[in-house]
């Protein structure tokens, strides 16, 4: 099980200007990445960020303009999609609506002209490991969403593919089927142990399933890690934001110093202690705390609004004239015995800090764009 | 409270004053007569327009008997003209429908300049006049044009003969199998091809088991349509044709020399039979419509 199942090279994709208006835009620019063999990858971006793109170039559904991409450590770049064996999964499920669930399963088998009793026990073994027994004389249209899928996953799965393909699996179905499914892929890929690479831009989804997730903004690799890696260690603006949820903080920096106003703060995780001048101060909720006594790495605020959310309360808290949100456990929260306009002092467990030479405005307006702030 | 209104507002309709009730069935009886008006009328105008003719030419076809109806059909004209239109209707659906499916195919997955064009350009027939299609035909293969010239060196008359007959049904049933198809490609989309390619199966597999196969019904439409249009087909083919009895001549000209040579009975006995082909034709192509339709709603 060791090797890589999937290397991307540098691979670039250009979109010529459509004549609706659309610009010719750089969809995909220079990714390289790789995913070890049997090893779940996640492409995770917001929509419009080339992920989908990356995953049809893998499938040979799309042409890279350069690059290379190499499959099970053999150079596929310029072969074509029928010639690569690989499973394709599609958003809208592509299954063939003018065939039984059956032959839908079957088809890669039988272009491939397998042996017939091959086939009936390959069929049968993947009808069961989609929990579809029963279903096989069904058409595409006599089937739930969710029920589609499966058997679109049982369609790529059956001719034996050194690789799997998902492109936005389930972003065709609704909350709790997704969430479902999502969990039962899980167990599955743990179960199948095939190297796959599935695209979503739904990051509670790629924390569920991922080994590894690839953060795709513009085009661009932005980080490549493990999920706590990507929250707790984000290496850009754009991935602190887009991955849950965080306060963007505009301050000075001097000298490991913070300064809110007139405030100073000394922050003990502070990983550039060097940094000066304009900063923007990255937090998440869950790493703001409040307590009752001052102190040099804590900045005096108020209490504006306190929401219960049942497993947790939200707190909004202003210093200094900024907003910050909080995010404290039920039991914990309960404990405080916090209360409106009351004064505390704020600290930052753990957070990130960013050179401002984008301005605070542009980081906020993005931030907007995403729908993480108002 | 919230309990007490929901009561009221769910008894207030049977407990309607009893005037507005009769004012509302006086409305709905209203209605009843004017859907039977508008229904009445549309019948007398079909079956003034439609069935009043339809039943007349069987009348006088039928009107010295059997007999005299089959004799006409029995002259070597007429027979000659019903196999002349069935070939030409045979080869121009097989041409039509192998080139329209190509049509079909690039004017629905291919994005390429020039593609708006080429799409109202497949509409041309339907806007020219037959007559005039004829002419073009004529202009271009006739001894004075330049085509007509190079294949005449080739011992090869096209005007005036049955190649040009086939050349102008082709171009006056064109557009039918690639508007009949290229809808249901669209609505299809790319991605089951998608689908088939990255299951292994080559370009050649894909269109054999996907397209074709979805496209199906859709086909068949189109090739009917293009069936009724090349046997119906008169001002095109009267142009290039020179209408030459026993030689160029198609069942419909046929009618119309009858015609115009006072024989009534084979003019009928012909038209009779045409007819009866086109009522065929119908039929098939409203069994065909119910499938392609049933194909849309099973789309998701």
């Amino acid at each position: 099980m060791n090797g890589m199942g999937i290397i991307i090279k540098n691979i670039s994709k250009r979109f010529p200007a459509g004549k609706d208006g659309q610009e010719e835009f750089l969809a995909v620019d220079h990714v390289s990445f790789e995913v070890p063999k049997g090893h779940l990858v996640a492409l995770l971006g917001p929509s419009g960020s080339g992920k989908s793109t990356i995953l049809r170039i893998v499938a040979g559904l799309e042409e890279p303009d350069s690059g290379d991409i190499f499959l099970q450590e053999e150079d596929v770049t310029f072969r074509p999609a029928h010639e690569r064996g690989i499973g394709f999964v599609f958003q809208h499920y592509a299954l063939f609506k003018h065939m039984t669930v059956w032959k839908n399963i079957a088809f890669g088998l039988e272009v491939r002209k397998s042996c017939p009793q091959e086939l009936r026990g390959r069929v049968k073994k993947l009808l069961e490991l989609v929990q579809l027994k029963g279903y096989e004389d069904r058409y595409p249209a006599q089937l739930s969403g969710g029920q589609r899928q499966r058997v679109a996953l049982a369609r790529a799965l059956a001719p034996h593919p050194s690789v799997l393909l998902l492109d936005e699996p389930f972003g065709a179905l609704d909350a709790k089927v997704r969430r479902n499914l999502s969990s039962w892929l899980r167990r599955l890929h743990d179960e199948v142990r095939i190297t796959s690479v599935f695209v979503t831009h739904d990051q509670e989804e790629a924390f569920e399933i991922a080994d590894e997730i690839v953060v795709i903004n513009r085009g661009r690799v932005e980080q490549i890690g493990t999920p706590k890696d990507i929250y707790d260690h984000p290496r850009s603006k754009f991935v602190a934001s887009f991955i849950g949820q965080v306060n963007v903080l505009e301050c000075h920096a001097d000298n490991g110093a913070i300064f809110f106003g007139p405030e100073r703060l000394m922050i003990p995780g502070l990983k550039s202690p060097s940094a000066k001048g304009e900063v923007v101060l990255l937090i998440r909720p869950e790493n703001v705390d409040v307590s009752f006594e001052a102190g040099n790495d804590r900045l005096p605020g108020d209490i504006k609004d306190i929401r219960y959310r049942g497993d947790r309360y939200e707190i909004d808290l202003e210093v200094e004239g900024l907003k910050i949100n909080m995010k404290k456990d039920k039991v914990y929260g309960e404990n405080l015995n916090l209360a409106l306009g009351q004064r505390v002092f704020v600290r930052f467990r753990r957070c990130s800090v960013f050179e401002s030479e984008e301005g605070h405005a542009a980081i906020r307006a993005k931030l907007q764009s995403l729908g993480y702030i108002e | 409270m919230m309990f007490e209104k929901a009561m009221t507002e769910g008894l207030r309709p049977k407990s309607l004053p009893s005037a507005a009730g009769q004012s509302l069935r006086m409305f709905k009886q209203d209605g009843v007569w004017g859907k039977r008006l508008l229904l009445g009328a549309v019948l007398i105008w079909f079956g003034f327009l439609v069935l009043l003719p339809v039943g007349e030419i069987v009348l006088d076809a039928l009107s010295d008997g059997v007999i005299p109806f089959l004799t006409a059909l029995h002259t070597p004209a007429a027979r000659h003209a019903f196999w002349l239109t069935l070939w030409i209707t045979i080869v121009s659906v097989l041409i039509n429908t192998f080139f329209g499916l190509i049509l079909a195919l690039v004017l629905a997955q291919q994005k390429f300049r020039g593609k708006t064009f080429l799409n109202g350009l497949v509409d041309l027939p339907l806007a020219v006049s037959p007559v005039v299609a004829g002419f073009m035909f004529i202009v271009l293969f006739g001894q004075q044009g330049w085509l007509g010239r190079w294949f005449e060196q080739g011992g090869i008359q096209i005007v005036f003969a049955v190649p040009g007959m086939v050349l102008a049904t082709i171009f006056v049933s064109l557009p039918f199998v690639v508007r009949e198809v290229v809808p249901v490609l669209m609505e299809c989309g790319l991605e089951q091809e998608e689908a088939a390619r990255t299951l292994g199966a080559s370009r050649w597999q894909t269109f054999w088991r996907i397209t074709l196969p979805s496209i199906r019904w859709g086909l068949a439409y189109g090739v009917t349509l293009t069936t009724a249009r090349s046997l119906g087909e008169f001002g095109a083919v009267l142009v290039v044709s020179g209408s030459i009895i026993g030689r160029t001549q198609t069942a419909t000209l046929h009618i119309h020399q009858e015609f115009n040579d006072f024989h009534f009975q084979g003019a009928f006995s012909a038209s009779l039979v045409l007819a009866a082909v086109s009522f065929l034709l119908l039929i098939i192509m409203e069994l065909v419509k119910k499938h392609v339709g049933n194909g849309q709603t099973l789309v998701r």
